[in-house]
This record gives C-alpha cells, structure tokens and sequence, in this order.
C-alpha cells in the first residue's frame, strides 16, 4: 500500500517554515521588489531558521533532513516570496556538489559554514553558448604547477552577487571533452562578479554575471575526479535543481489559488461573489487540479530521493509539469481578478512575472521534454 | 531547579473559523474539518517558559487535556523546547466546561508531581472564559495572577508581576507555587525551528486517562460540568444603511434613540 500522507513531523517541517515565510520574509517583499536586490535581511533569516542546513548531513552541521523536508520548506516559503524560494533553492544548489563529490576536507572546511548560512552558496553553468547544452561552454582552465588557471564568464547566475563559494564548470583548454567542476571563492585573485541583471520576476533573487581572468584555483578545490566535471554539475542540477524548482512552482502555483479563492469570494458582481460563477469555479478547480497532481509528482520525485533511488527522471517530469502548470495558474488568476490583476496593489501581476522565470531555470520545458523522451525511448 | 507546568488548549484553527457550524439541535460546535491549532495565547505562556529555562535552571512540562489529535500541540511544544509532555484525554472527559477541565488539570499537575509555577493563557480562543486558571488555583489551594503582562522579578520564592487592568495595572507580589495567565503582551512566540522539531523525536508525550489520574466520572467531562448552554447562535454581521434626515438637533437626537435602542449607548 502506498502512503501518499505526511508524518506528523513533516506537518510540523510546514508549519515551521510557513510561521518563517510568514514572519521573516513577507514584510520584505515589496522592498525586494523595489529594489531588486535580495534582501540581506531575509539572508540572514535563512541562516538563522536553518534553511541552508536541511540537506547537509549532521556530521558537517547540518540536519540531514533530505530532500521532502526541503521541498516542504521550499513550497511554502515560496507561497510567499518564490524569490527568495528560488534563491533558497540555489543555495542548497551550490551545496549538493560539495556534499556529493567533495573529499572530506572539502566538507569539512565548508558545509559546516555553509549550513550555518554563514558561507552562501552558488553553482554556475550556463554562459551565453551553452546552458541547456552545458558541452557548449567555453569557460576554460588549463593547469599550471599545482593550480588551474580560469577563464571565461557565466551568465544568469542566482546568488552570483552574493555567494561566498560557488561551483563552476569549465572545459580543458586542450581537452573538449574534459570538463572539471572548481569550488570558486569570493574574493579570488582574477575573479569578480560583474553584471547584475534585471529580471521580468522573481526581483528579489540575485542573478548576473561572473567573469574569471587567469583565475588561480588551487587544485584542492578540484571537485570530484579530474576531468569528469560534467557529471559532478549535472548530478546536483539533475536532482536538487529540479526538485528545488518544483518547490517554487508549487508554491508560486498554491499562492494563485489562494489569491484567485479570496478575491473570487470577495468580489460582488451581479450582486453575489463571484466565485458563484460557473466559469470563474472552473478556473479555481482546474488550479486545484493540476496543484494536486503536481504535489504528487513532486513528492514522489524527493520520496525517491530520500530512499537514494535514482529520480532525475521522475525531477524532469514534476519540474516541467509544475512550473507549466504554475505559469497557467498565474495567467487564471490575473484573469480571475480582472482589471485588478493587472495592478501591482495586488499580488498576483507579481505571480504571473515570477511563474515566467519558472521555466528557464534548471531546464527549459523543451529540454525536459528531451529528457523525458530519452527516458521513454531508451 | 524551578518546575514549570505550562497548559496549553487545541482548539480550532481561528483561520478556519468561518467553517464552525452550530448544530442547531445540540447546540454542539461541529468542528470535523477544522484542524486544531495551539490556542494563540498559550504560546505567550510557552515563550515565558522557554525565556525562565534561558535564565533560570528550569524544567518545562506540558500538560494539555484534549482528544487524541491533541498531541499534536503538545508535541508542537516540545519542539520548542519543553522538556516532557502530558495529555489527559479520555472519553469520559469529553463536554468539560471551564470547571471540569480546570479540575481535571489540576488533577493531573498534582499528578505529575512537585511544581513551582503553573503558566497558562489567560483564555482560549474557542471558550473565551478566563476561568480555566483562576478555578485550577482554587482546586491545587495556591494564588493565581490572571492577566499577567510582565514578570518583574522571578528570582527565589517570592515573585513580582504586572497584570492587567482595565485601566491600569498591577503590580503584585505573590509566593511560589502559583497559577499565572498571562496576556499577549508579555512576550513574542518564537517560532518552531527545524533542529527543534527534531529534538523533539526523543521526548515523549505520556498519556493518561480518567483511571491514570483516579478522577471520580461524575466530576470529568459533562457530568462534572455545572455550566448549561442556553442557547448558541451564530453573530449575523449583515451591515444596514439608514439616513437619518432632519435639522441637526433632530437628526442627532434620532441617533441618540437609535444607539440606545440597540444597547450600544
């Protein structure tokens, strides 16, 4: 038989990290907003709610609660700010390689800091010629003595600005087909974060640009074996990246409906709500539907992951439905609300911009359906 | 070490309020699909709690009576730190008013053993009453400060407290053990945190029923509840509109009538 209901304490992991959303961040959204900036108050809030310690193993600090806690934590902190969900959800990004692929001194020197919220975490992948197709990178390192000379930029990076170690890939400057996986430090000679961007949503998480000039990266920060970079980026993004994109859309998805049922209660047309609407119930139950369906997928994914099974699969196919699904629930809500949704007053013109951020990160919706076909046809 | 007994009550989600029906026949709450929550203020009274522990060398107990679900509350306390859990739940205690539920508190306080302060919220967001703590003084014979917004001095037996008033307060000097209710201007609940709830894995919520606490059933749950419901009905807040017309003198001796008529003036 299969149990599809949540333990009393994973009920008690929701209410924590709701009580957070609730109190920590919700009064700094409209500041993250304005600002586009993340806001350093929420960061530290992250840290001290213990939010970066969920997938790190008690041995490094943290609280080895795995991969449903942290998709528990991230759907409801994403009900009220998908941003900082996101930027959460990066974080736990940067630090799955690490806790992968990392040699005990690697662990030891940085999840505890990391779980602590005290180091900020990153990955950094795409650049303008490869992100989907990571093969297409041109970031390059080229070995000297005992270090690893870095070149090249990254773009659309989350926490760019703001990550303390961030994993970078790069390919063999002889070698096409090599590729390592560096822990970069903030603060190394000849890297700088350079541009921040300016996003249609999710404004209150950081993404930009890193740019590497003859970088010097001591070999110890080498991650996983020389030359096989390529898995130790994928393996973390493949899992924890999707799965942790699966959080927002839920929770982006959970807050529409929430949004479209209050309003649709509250607004009086032809003198009654009109929630007693036929077509505005038709909306509101398809939102539900498809937020039930996407839960499901979700938490069987992290269920999986838990038990160590492989489930990047079962991540392709929760993460495009959900954040498909999400983006349709925020263009229902906006029309639920009518000329109000088109005001920023009102939290779901907010949504709808979030839910398009949704898709491109951690795998387009085609390169899912990639993915997703190879897994049908193999 | 000072002994800290603090109560805490399920009761409906407050959020979920709107779906609370009054069976018109029993004049009963049906409450099936809403959940229980921890009663908002008793987390006033956990906070208190958890600042003496921080203080204090102190022992948090929780005692909570209620169905089984409960637990959930009691556990939800040790997750913020309290140190062991009790709840008294047992058919037989069903239907309590303030008084039974009082009784049976103090029942199972004297039970648990040796205490020195009993904290609890000054009313529960379902019954309303403000009764449950001044009536568990009387039964375990010690004094009780209801309405309790600051605890001035707390070291040794005798302690100074602030309590409310409704206009002004006061300042009273009272002998350990006692009963404080206290108001949600003593403190702000710190919220669950994860590492929390996980300590919360090896403590144990000890259950007892009416046998457990050797409570005569004609004083537990209705039998022992002296308190008769007349009638419950649900607030009609349906807002009206009325113009009130003439010269000023008449339109405001108009509203004078009108406000009296209604019990408000």
């Amino acid at each position: 038989m299969i149990d599809f209901t949540f333990t009393e304490e994973q009920e008690m992991f929701r209410k924590a990290a709701r009580e957070f959303a609730e109190t920590k961040v919700a009064d700094k959204v409209p500041e993250m907003e304005e600002t586009e900036k993340a806001s350093d108050e929420v960061v530290k809030a992250l840290g001290e709610a213990e939010m970066m310690a969920l997938t790190i193993p008690e041995e490094y600090g943290g609280l080895g609660l795995g991969y449903t806690a942290r998709l528990i934590a991230l759907e409801e902190i994403s009900k009220v700010s998908v941003a900082t969900g996101m930027m959460l959800q990066i974080f736990a990004l940067g630090i799955e390689p690490i806790i992968q692929f990392g040699s005990e001194e690697q662990k030891k020197k940085y999840l505890p800091a990391l779980a602590k919220g005290e180091l900020l975490a990153s990955v950094a992948v795409t650049e303008a010629t490869g992100g989907s197709d990571p093969t297409g990178i041109r970031t390059s390192y080229r070995k000297e003595g005992n270090d690893y000379i870095l070149n090249g930029r990254k773009c659309f990076i989350t926490n760019s600005h703001i990550a303390d170690t961030i994993t970078v890939l790069a390919k063999d400057e002889e070698n096409p087909k090599a590729f390592n996986a560096f822990i970069v430090e903030k603060g190394m000679e000849g890297f700088k974060p350079t541009r921040e961007e300016h996003k249609l949503g999710m404004r209150g998480c950081n993404t930009g640009e890193l740019a590497f000039e003859n970088c010097r990266i001591p070999s110890e920060n080498l991650l996983g074996v020389e030359g096989k970079g390529m898995r130790v980026a994928l393996a973390a993004i493949g899992d924890v990246g999707r799965g942790g994109m699966v959080g927002c859309a839920l929770g982006l998805h959970a807050a529409c409906l929430e949004a479209s049922v209050k309003f649709a209660n509250e607004r009086i047309l032809y003198g009654k709500p009109i929630s007693n609407l036929q077509t505005i119930q038709n909306k509101l139950a398809d939102m539900k539907i498809d937020l039930e369906a996407g839960r499901l997928l979700g938490y069987r994914a992290t269920s999986m992951q838990d038990k160590g099974m492989r489930s990047s699969n079962e991540f392709a196919v929760a993460k495009y439905f959900t954040t498909e699904a999400a983006q349709k629930a925020a263009k229902m809500a906006v029309d639920i609300h009518g000329g109000y949704g088109c005001m920023e007053e009102y939290a779901v013109s907010r949504y709808l911009r979030d839910s398009f951020v949704l898709g491109p990160s951690a795998g387009t919706s085609d390169i899912m359906k990639v993915i997703i076909a190879r897994w049908v046809l193999s | 070490m000072l002994k800290i007994v603090v109560c805490v009550k399920a009761v409906p989600d407050p959020k979920e309020a709107h779906k609370i029906k009054i069976d018109p026949a029993t004049k009963i709450l049906t409450r099936s699909d809403v959940p229980f929550v921890l009663n908002l203020v008793d987390k006033n009274a956990m906070e208190a709690a958890l600042q003496l522990k921080e203080q204090l060398d102190a022992h948090i107990t929780i005692l909570s009576m209620g169905p089984p679900p409960a637990d959930n509350i009691v556990k939800e306390c040790l997750a913020l730190g309290a140190d062991q859990g009790f709840l008294l739940s047992d058919r037989a205690f069903g239907g309590a008013d303030a008084y039974a539920t009082a009784y049976t508190l103090a029942k199972g306080i004297e039970k648990i053993g040796p205490y020195d302060v009993v904290l609890c919220g000054m009313a529960s967001s379902d019954g309303s009453t403000e009764w449950v703590g001044p009536e568990m003084a009387t039964f375990l014979k010690i004094p009780v400060v209801t309405r309790v917004n600051e605890i001035v001095e707390y070291d040794g037996e005798w302690w100074k407290v602030k309590a409310g008033l409704e206009n002004g307060y006061r300042l009273v000097r009272v002998k350990l053990p006692a009963v404080f209710t206290v108001t949600r201007d003593l403190n702000t609940p710190r919220s669950l945190t994860f590492s929390g709830i996980i300590k919360a894995r090896k403590k144990e919520i000890t259950q007892w029923g009416i046998d457990e606490l050797a409570v005569p059933e004609e004083s537990a749950g209705q039998k022992g509840s002296p308190t008769i419901i007349s009638n419950l009905a649900t607030i009609d807040s349906k807002r009206t509109v009325e113009i009130i017309t003439g010269t000023r003198e008449e339109k405001a001796e108009q509203l004078v009538q009108k406000l009296a008529d209604t019990g408000l003036i």
